[in-house]
């Protein structure tokens, strides 16, 4: 008999499941040009986004604390279904543009973000395992969901070639675990670290787990694939993807690496081992995106390239290995996934049918065109460069003053060196879309339900970018109730 | 109430979104004005509310803080947003935001059918957004912010009409130039800010003010540069010498604004700033002192040039100079509450007399010159009574609002800094009843001078006329919150009792009391009002009976006349001393040189450096699939190799 307290704990990843069977039903029963899905699976998002931010400070396990709902968990509930809510608000009429306004879309939506919510309450490995595999085939699919576009197939097959490829890296890893540790639990692992640290199959098979999921959140060397699928999916889906499964994926680092966590980790000798590996993997993918997007003329690649060098700042704070730092990740993990929603959202809006205006050139003069839009992206990637006094700045900040408190000064500036490299490709659209004409002058049409996404995310944005202490504060707090 | 005091700050920043983002759909000039005006209405009910609600209360209950958030640890340094309601900060707000709803109410009708109407109101009230912020900030750096912000708005405001041509130039020059001296007062700020924190290890104005109340062996010096500094910073935001030459300038901004903005509360923030600082002001004698000679040099140099302006906004403008000149004479004598009572009764008839001079602008369809005025009484009656109001009483005849505290702060420049200094400032006084008499009859008295057949004087509607009334009603009655000693009793100035517990501490580093004048303050009294009767009595000989007097003197006296026309050429010194040198260094050494060959080269070399990197590392992605693979395996092997060499 499952215990009701379980239940009710675990009430979010009920709703979103049980969302999808009766997204399922309602594809089947109505006619495929109704919007019906959308709207159930929109509001079905947005209850749960809604529910985890009621239960922001609740604690406990639930199911032989194979899950847990404490701390850390409503949040990252909270920003993929909020995430997921404004990506079906983009979608609604993205889909139909580039048609394939086909109903399992959000049902397909609805799955990947169940497997990112099991993701993010897992205390399991084996949790951690199904929902990674819950999203990443969704993902898969999601990918190439233009099916009659060659590109979009390219990048369905090339991400899922390889990212089975990772699967198997994380899965050999398990094994080892398993095979150190006889548990796959995380709080058994945490309450035996003192042995296990020092155990040499534990630790391969740590390393294995965690590059695994390095590929996930796209830090080089294992960011190849990030170019080529974010190009080729379809712009809203590439949205998703950038913000909710990398959320997902420094959700399942931060969970796995908790044992390892300040105290231990100063004490170490093994373990400490994370420490500059995740430093190298920071620095690596911090100049590498940073260098390489200059050099890019698609705006979707050059985003991409953008968001390798952003998991490059957040790994800044999760190499500390510190409380402070995985607080700082938190806020940055919030911050971006605002700022890059909206600007993934603002190109899918522009985007035409025939995949126009992604070249870097096409936003010549688009503050003529559509002042509303140009405004909005130009605070977004004012935010995404880092300027002050955006979120996007204070997630830079704290990271960097953790890494400095834990006397990796060298990291920090390695990030500000990074930073002011990368101002470079976010102004230059800034200053084409202000000052010089494009040829293109007909005025944009706005989907209004896209333009509302867009402008949820931006209200959010600014009162996190105006309230910086606040949010750092409350993500401290919660941090604490994780443990 | 007192602790919703932000709703004051909220709602104008609300009616700027709202207009900001909206007003340019609506195109509807009622709803912009509308929620332009109404907001700043609300806020003023908020402020009003929370003022009795304070009055209420004991005094020593009275200071509150409100703190909202706080914005940014770093290290020690937090900086907060909060907000101080306080006796000081409640009398400013209100003035500003009540004067600048009924100038918002004035703006309906003077903008009307402006292709900016809504962009105007936008800009109006994120001044006042950005005026509240700094006048109710319980710390340095969000005095700084709104001191910014209302530059800002500021610079917006003069270059409003930035198609139309001022003077020699454009607004927009009028617009930079206020801009860029601004800028120079603000570093000086700045650089006062960064000594504060140095030495009090805090910008919170409760913790700086308490540890600069106990003598804690900081040294004289360290609060002269202070306060030195911040003044830098006031005399850049309140138009005192040497930074005054944007005030004027100013004036191509529309009259509103020059109303609102350049005359009742923006160019008042300095003087509130040193209010504000009463303590670090008074430990340091030596910048109080040069706040007094500042004052006083800027009070008599504006004065005499506004005896010979022709522009009615630019006579109003040095009026404004000089008069701020006197708020400072105030304060550097010690005298706060006297620099602040000034700063509400100036920004009655001051107020007054500018939306005065845009009605008479308006009715003459944009003419600004008063030589081509003239007999505008018939035309334009409640512009011509409101006028006189605010005239007699900027000139200091009881018992209009400016009397008494302009008699206020010459008898303090008397008491506490000798003969000399009453004597300048009476001297400035009477110029100040004869060049502002001037104004007043060769624009309302006399022959109409202006071509009749084409021009056709009328009063302004009704939207403009009742601010006007209000104005003149508060330029009547506002002085009565400031009675003297003699007239009303030991206990009988209202302001003084008041603001007594914000400068209690400072009042008691000087050495003041609220002392009791007798018989001699009575007599300087009726000589200031003589003075100030037989200056305007002289006015109306000269410019209503015998005009041909005035051209006499001026051939007569024509070098000085030429100096006090072209306001003693100062702009064209610092054009020359420091504009020029500035330009010529910077277009031949740090631009041609500098800039081009160093920076540029080693900017263009390094940003080349990174693209041709760039060029070449995206050559890794080569699209196959099998590719990535290997190099993942790569990574992984490395990885692991680095591991299992740890472990050994």
């Amino acid at each position: 008999m499952i215990p009701v307290q379980d239940l009710f704990a675990s009430a979010p990843l009920l709703i979103i499941g049980g969302s999808i069977l009766i997204a399922l039903i309602l594809e089947m029963v109505f006619d495929s040009q109704s919007s019906i899905v959308a709207w159930f699976s929109g509001s079905a998002l947005l209850f749960t986004a809604y529910w985890s931010l009621y239960h922001l400070y609740d604690r406990g396990f639930a199911f032989n604390n194979m899950i847990s709902i404490s701390g850390r968990t409503q949040l990252l509930f909270f920003i993929v279904n909020f995430a997921a809510a404004v990506v079906v608000m983009f979608s609604m009429d993205y889909i139909k543009k580039i048609q394939t306004n086909y109903g399992e879309f959000y049902i397909l939506l609805l799955s990947a973000v169940l497997g990112m919510m099991l993701i993010a309450a897992a205390r399991d490995m084996v949790i951690v395992f199904i929902g990674l595999e819950q999203m990443s085939i969704c993902f898969y699919v999601l990918a190439g969901f233009r099916r009659k576009n060659i590109k979009s197939n390219e990048s369905a097959i090339k991400y899922f070639l390889l990212g089975s490829f990772a699967t198997g890296f994380i899965v050999y890893g398990m094994a080892l675990l398993y095979g150190a540790s006889q548990t796959f639990s995380i709080p058994e692992y945490l309450a035996h670290v003192e042995t296990l640290k020092s155990n040499p199959i534990f630790l391969l098979g740590s390393l294995l787990f965690v590059i695994g999921f390095t590929f996930k959140i796209a830090a080089v060397p294992f960011h190849m694939w990030v170019p080529d699928v974010y190009q080729g999916a379809p712009t809203n889906v590439t949205a998703f993807m950038s913000t909710a499964g990398k959320v997902s994926g420094f959700a399942a680092l931060i969970t796995f690496l908790s044992p390892f966590i300040d105290y231990s980790a100063r004490t170490t000798g093994s373990a400490k081992f994370f420490m500059p590996f995740l430093a190298t993997l920071s620095v690596l993918s911090m100049l590498y995106g940073a260098i390489v997007a200059l050099s890019q003329s698609d705006v979707k690649r050059m985003l991409a390239y953008s968001s390798i060098a952003h998991a490059g700042y957040m790994l800044i704070g999760l190499s500390a290995l510190s409380y402070e730092g995985v607080d700082g990740v938190l806020f940055y993990l919030v911050a971006y996934t605002l700022m890059n929603l909206g600007a993934f959202g603002i190109i899918s809006i522009l985007e035409t049918q025939d995949e126009k205006m992604l070249k870097i050139e096409d936003f010549a003069g688009l503050s003529s065109r559509s002042p509303l839009l140009a405004a909005f992206l130009a605070v977004f990637l004012f935010a995404l460069a880092g300027l002050p006094p955006f979120a996007g700045f204070f997630g830079k900040y704290f990271v960097f003053v953790s890494a400095v408190e834990n006397g990796m000064t060298w990291l920090a500036i390695v990030g500000v060196i990074s930073s002011v490299i990368s101002v470079y490709f976010y102004l230059r659209i800034i200053v084409l879309m202000y000052f010089s004409k494009g040829e293109n002058t007909e005025v944009v049409s706005v989907p209004k339900s896209a333009l509302l996404g867009v402008f949820v995310v931006f209200i959010m944005f600014v009162i996190m970018s105006a309230f910086p202490q606040k949010f750092e504060g409350i993500i401290h707090t919660i941090g604490l109730l994780t443990y | 109430m007192r602790h919703q005091i932000y709703l004051a700050i909220l709602l104008p920043l609300l009616g700027f979104l709202f207009n900001g983002l909206l007003g340019r759909k609506i195109k509807n000039e009622k709803i912009v004005g509308a929620i332009g005006s109404g907001a700043i209405g609300l806020a003023f009910l908020v402020v009003l509310v929370s003022f009795f609600e304070t009055v209420a209360l004991p005094a020593e209950q009275r200071a509150l803080i409100v703190p909202l958030f706080s914005w940014l640890k770093v290290g020690l340094l937090e900086i907060n947003i909060g907000y101080q309601v306080d006796q000081l900060s409640l009398v400013m707000a209100m003035v500003v935001t009540g004067i600048g709803f009924v100038i918002h109410i004035y703006s309906i009708g003077y903008m009307h059918g402006d292709k900016g109407f809504w962009r105007f109101f936008t800009y109006l009230n994120l001044f006042i957004f950005a005026m509240m912020n700094l006048i109710l900030a319980d710390n340095f750096v969000l005095l700084f912010l709104g001191w910014e912000g209302v530059g800002l708005c500021s610079y917006l405001l003069i270059g409003f009409w930035y198609d139309r041509k001022f003077e020699k130039s454009t607004t927009s020059d009028a617009a930079k130039k206020a801009f860029v001296v601004n800028r120079i007062g603000d570093f000086g700020f700045l650089i006062g800010m960064f000594f504060i924190y140095l030495n009090f290890n805090s910008l919170n104005f409760t913790e700086v003010f308490s540890r600069a109340g106990v003598l804690s062996g900081i040294p004289e010096s360290t609060f002269n540069i202070i306060a030195l500094c911040l003044f830098i910073g006031a005399t850049g935001k309140s138009a005192q010498i040497p930074l005054f030459v944007w005030l004027p300038d100013a004036m191509a901004g529309p009259t509103p604004v020059s109303a609102l903005i350049h005359a009742a509360t923006m160019v008042t923030a300095g003087v509130y700033m040193v209010a504000r600082c009463s303590i670090l002001f008074a430990s340091a004698p030596l910048a109080l002192t040069v706040v007094a000679v500042i004052g006083l040099a800027t009070a008599f140099f504006a004065a005499t040039i506004g005896l010979v302006q022709n522009d009615i906004k630019k006579v109003l403008a040095y009026s404004t100079v000089s008069q701020l000149g006197y708020m400072f004479l105030a304060l550097g004598m010690g005298a706060f509450t006297a620099g602040i009572f000034h700063v509400v009764t100036h920004a009655f008839f001051k107020a007054l007399l500018f939306l005065g001079a845009g009605s008479v602008i308006h009715g003459m369809h944009e003419e600004q010159n008063i030589q081509h005025y003239g007999g505008l009484k018939k035309y334009m009656p409640v512009t011509q009574r409101t006028f006189l109001i605010a005239a007699i009483a900027i000139a200091g005849i009881p018992p209009f609002a400016g009397f008494f505290s302009k008699d206020e702060i010459l008898w303090k420049a008397f008491s506490h800094g000798g003969f000399f200094f009453w004597f300048i400032g009476a001297v400035t006084a009477m110029f100040t009843a004869f060049y502002m008499f001037r104004l007043y009859i060769l624009t309302f008295e006399g022959k109409p001078r202006f071509d009749s057949a084409h021009v056709h004087p009328h009063e302004s509607p009704k939207l403009m006329t009742i601010p006007l009334m209000i104005l003149a009603v508060l330029s009547i009655v506002g002085g009565f919150i400031g009675l003297p000693h003699v007239l009303a009793g030991e206990h009988g100035n209202l302001l003084e009792n008041w603001l007594e517990p914000v400068f209690k501490v400072a009042d008691a580093r000087l050495l003041r009391s609220a002392e009791s004048s007798g018989s001699l303050e009575v007599l300087f009294m009726v000589l200031s009002v003589c003075i100030a009767a037989v200056s305007i009595y002289f006015a109306r000989r000269v410019y209503l009976n015998k005009p041909a007097i005035a051209d006499k003197a001026a051939g007569t006296f024509s070098g000085l006349y030429r100096t006090l026309l072209n306001k003693y050429y100062v702009d064209e010194a610092y054009d020359a001393a420091v504009v020029t040198p500035i330009l010529k260094t910077s277009r031949t050494v740090l631009w041609k040189f500098t800039d081009v060959k160093i920076i540029d080269g080693l900017v263009n070399s390094t940003a080349s450096l990174f693209t041709g990197l760039g060029e070449r590392m995206r050559k890794l992605q080569t699209g196959v699939a099998q590719f990535y693979a290997v190099l993942m395996i790569a990574g992984i092997a490395l990885a692991l190799f680095w591991l299992i060499s740890i472990i050994n």
